[in-house]
């Protein structure tokens, strides 16, 4: 199912993709930053690819390139799920806005831009969507730490209190 | 966007950026001003801001919106409100631990955040479950659904001004929190669902607690539809309010009752059965206005058929292990690690360091009360995952409001808000 | 109840102000209908049809804070969230209390990372802490009947 799948893609798109991988009986094409609008708009025009599920983040720190878009893409009409996925540079993370092909792009690239501090060239709004206005950083990378505050667990109220900023009236 | 770039000096920023205290937002005015339509600047629309703190908004949700009058011009939410992390938490822990974490995302239908998850590692890792577990995932799901469904209809309810349905529905959802407490110990918060099967078999009086419930449902969603389904009151606040077509229901993402209520056939349970869902016989219930009464009528559908599915799956469910015999995610027996001292190293390993899952990424989806529930899972090999990604229906559900709500009046957007069924934990993650 | 000396047969009762001021406090508190989180559905739970809060007179939820007395704080408590928070206790008129409920409001919970304030108690003043993840509605009947007893015995001063 999946490997003909795999297959049908390769012959229809070409060298738009670089490499097709078959993990857990899942579809992933590999495209390149550059043809990524072209791909998802043939996935959704000829290959009925009608609905994104999802878009995020993947950060594969150390290895470089550094971050992995992934587009989770279900067709209803044929049952079939397939993965698009665009490797970029930390020192170039900027990609083709998908909002002109699907619609629910745009929470989704805000999300991943708020998270990740990843660009897209032409999103209609591209502003925090989930964090403060005025955070700085991109907390999902992986060089934020994922705890905040250590010893969370004390019974010594002295050190509890010389060390938490309690809140006055 | 880089980080080796130098943060951008309050001397350097352009004119016209916005400023908060002393920080730089990376965020323009003009950015901003294209939210709104040029008559909000000349004072000709007003703007109302409603939430975080709204009794209506199911949590803290806040909306922008634009007037004319009373009808809705345009309609901003703004989420993140109760942005908690969760993803970032997960890539910290264990892949057994992740699950707690999971129950607090859609914290109405946890059974089904858990299920998500387990079933993404199962498939990351290779693991079968046990029949008999597939079974009971079956009947707590359905559950699950029917408590999501209860606190939609009550809240939804209570918004357009049906105050008693709000305490009818609190009360039978008492009886499904009984039978999670049973299983599992805890009300809301089950993590009952685990890699491999179950944490435990259920007790002994669970078919009479499921009985109890069998029995008791059917007459009081008769009770609520006698309250609601020909109210003229409730059909004026629903009817024709709220549209969305099918094509774009498709277009913007939405899952669950939400894209059934505009006639699209697409259910997670039918299209691609997880945990033996193919064995049971149930219809997905379908609308064909795409609005807030169709919704309504979706949903009550499905409560019909949660039963029809707790059932036929009590009366076939097969005796046998409830967790897997893969030692590799499973605990060794209670019994055994009193002898064996292997297998306590064994128990000790698995709680503290946790097992390893192989490199590579895997989408797993249920259909949660709210919509497709997916977890996009990526591993790296070792025990903790490199990245948990909750594919949030609510968080899909609510992108469309803006486009929904135009042309609205103020008080619909209440019954909209109720309609598609939003949970913040589930929006904002 | 804080009754001291009856006098005669008149019916007259006489007592100490604080005292009939802190019992009228205490029985008759306002909470804020104010739901962040999970604890929200078990605050709601706790009005609702098995516990009956009105049973200890405070079913009255207002939802403008300046009407209320008490805020629940009921849930994780975000960055995002916390100037709000602060805004709606600083609307709230004195005498005002506040019940951290479950353990995010406390402590920050399970939560220890970039998004989730550690205890609400960084930002207001807390008068009760209710344990529990999220607690059952009986824990929170517990805690807001601390409360009272906490406001029955509060000098009058406090709150000038």
């Amino acid at each position: 199912m999946s490997q003909s799948l795999s297959e049908l893609l390769k012959s229809a798109l070409g060298d738009a993709i670089s490499q097709v991988t078959v993990f857990r009986d899942e579809v992933t094409l590999h495209v390149p930053r550059e043809r990524i609008i072209e791909v998802l708009t043939h996935l959704r025009d000829v290959q009925q690819f009608n609905m994104l599920t999802d878009e995020t983040c993947v950060d594969y720190y150390p290895r470089e390139p550094r971050f992995g878009i992934l587009y989770q893409l279900y067709s209803i009409p044929r049952n079939i799920r397939v993965r698009v996925k665009v490797m970029l540079s930390e020192y170039d993370a900027s990609i083709p806005s998908a909002v002109p092909v699907y619609r629910n792009a745009n929470w989704l690239e805000r999300e991943i831009y708020d998270l990740f501090g990843i660009h897209f060239e032409g999103h209609p709004d591209l502003r925090r969507i989930l964090l403060p206005m005025d955070y700085q950083g991109h907390p999902l990378r992986k060089e934020v730490p994922v705890t905040v505050e250590e010893n969370a667990f004390s019974f010594n109220r002295a050190r509890i209190d010389a060390t938490k900023p309690y809140a006055t009236e | 966007m880089a980080i080796a770039e130098p943060p951008i000096r309050i001397e350097d920023a352009p004119l016209n950026a916005v400023r908060v205290d002393d920080v730089q937002l990376d965020i323009t005015l003009e950015q901003l001003k294209k939210l709104v339509s040029p008559r909000a600047l000349t004072g000709e629309t007003m703007l109302l801001n409603m939430g975080p703190q709204h009794p209506s908004t199911h949590g803290v949700l806040r909306l922008l919106l634009e007037l004319d009058g009373e009808t809705i011009v345009s309609c901003i939410p703004d989420i993140g409100y109760l942005h908690t992390g969760i993803e970032k938490t997960a890539e910290g822990k264990t892949y057994l631990k992740v699950i707690p974490l999971t129950d607090r995302t859609d914290y109405l239908a946890p059974m089904s955040n858990n299920l998500a998850f387990c079933g993404a590692v199962e498939k990351l890792v290779g693991i079968e479950v046990p029949i008999r577990a597939q079974y009971l995932r079956v009947i707590l799901m359905e559950l699950t659904r029917m408590n999501s469904h209860l606190v939609w209809l009550g809240t939804h309810a209570l918004d357009i001004g049906a105050m008693s349905v709000f305490l009818y529905c609190m009360r039978e959802r008492e009886m499904i929190l009984d039978i999670y407490e049973a299983v599992s110990g805890a009300r809301m918060m089950s993590s009952y669902i685990r890699p491999g099967g179950l944490w435990r078999d259920v007790p002994a009086h669970f078919p009479q607690l499921v009985q109890r419930v069998l029995d008791v449902f059917p007459g009081r969603i008769l009770e609520y539809e006698k309250l609601l389904k020909e109210n003229p009151l409730w059909k004026e606040r629903t009817v024709g309010i709220g549209k969305i077509s099918a094509e774009d229901a498709i277009a913007w993402g939405m899952t669950g009752p939400c894209l059934r209520g505009s006639g699209v056939n697409y259910d997670v349970r039918k299209a691609q059965p997880y945990s033996s869902y193919d064995h049971f016989d149930f219809s997905v219930p379908l609308g064909s206005n795409g609005d807030v009464y169709d919704r309504y009528k979706c949903r009550m559908e499905e409560f019909n058929q949660s039963l029809k599915i707790i059932r036929q799956a009590m009366k076939r469910l097969p005796p046998g292990p409830v967790m897997t015999d893969d030692r590799k995610v499973a605990p060794p027996p209670k019994h055994e690690i009193a002898y064996s001292m292997e297998s306590l190293i064994h128990h000790f390993k698995l709680w503290t360091e946790g097992f390893r899952a192989p490199e590579g990424e895997v989408y797993f989806a249920v259909e949660s009360g709210k919509g497709e529930y997916g977890v996009l899972l990526s591993g790296d090999g070792s025990p903790k995952p490199r990245r948990v990604h909750f594919r949030a229906p609510s968080f899909h559900n609510l992108q469309p409001l803006s486009e929904i709500s135009k042309g609205a009046l103020l008080a619909d957007i209440v019954a909209i808000i109720g309609s598609i069924d939003i949970v913040l934990g589930d929006v904002d993650r | 109840m804080g009754l001291e000396q009856k006098l005669g047969d008149m019916g007259i009762v006489t007592t100490s102000l604080e005292k009939a001021v802190n019992w009228a406090r205490s029985n008759a508190i306002w909470p804020m209908l104010f739901g962040l989180a999970c604890c929200a559905i078990e605050m709601m739970s706790t009005q609702a049809s098995r516990y009956d809060l009105s049973r200890f007179g405070m079913e009255l939820m207002r939802a403008s804070p300046r009407q209320s007395d008490l805020m629940i704080v009921a849930g994780r408590v975000s960055r995002k969230m916390a100037p709000v928070l602060r805004n709606l206790y600083d609307q709230m008129p004195d005498p005002k209390w506040v019940i951290a409920m479950g353990d995010c409001a406390s402590c920050g919970g399970v939560f220890n990372n970039y998004a989730i304030v550690q205890g609400v108690d960084e930002i207001v003043p807390v008068d009760v802490y209710v344990a529990g993840c999220p607690p059952r509605p009986e824990t929170l009947i517990d805690g807001i009947m601390k409360l009272q007893e906490k406001i029955k015995h509060e000098p009058l001063k406090k709150w000038q």
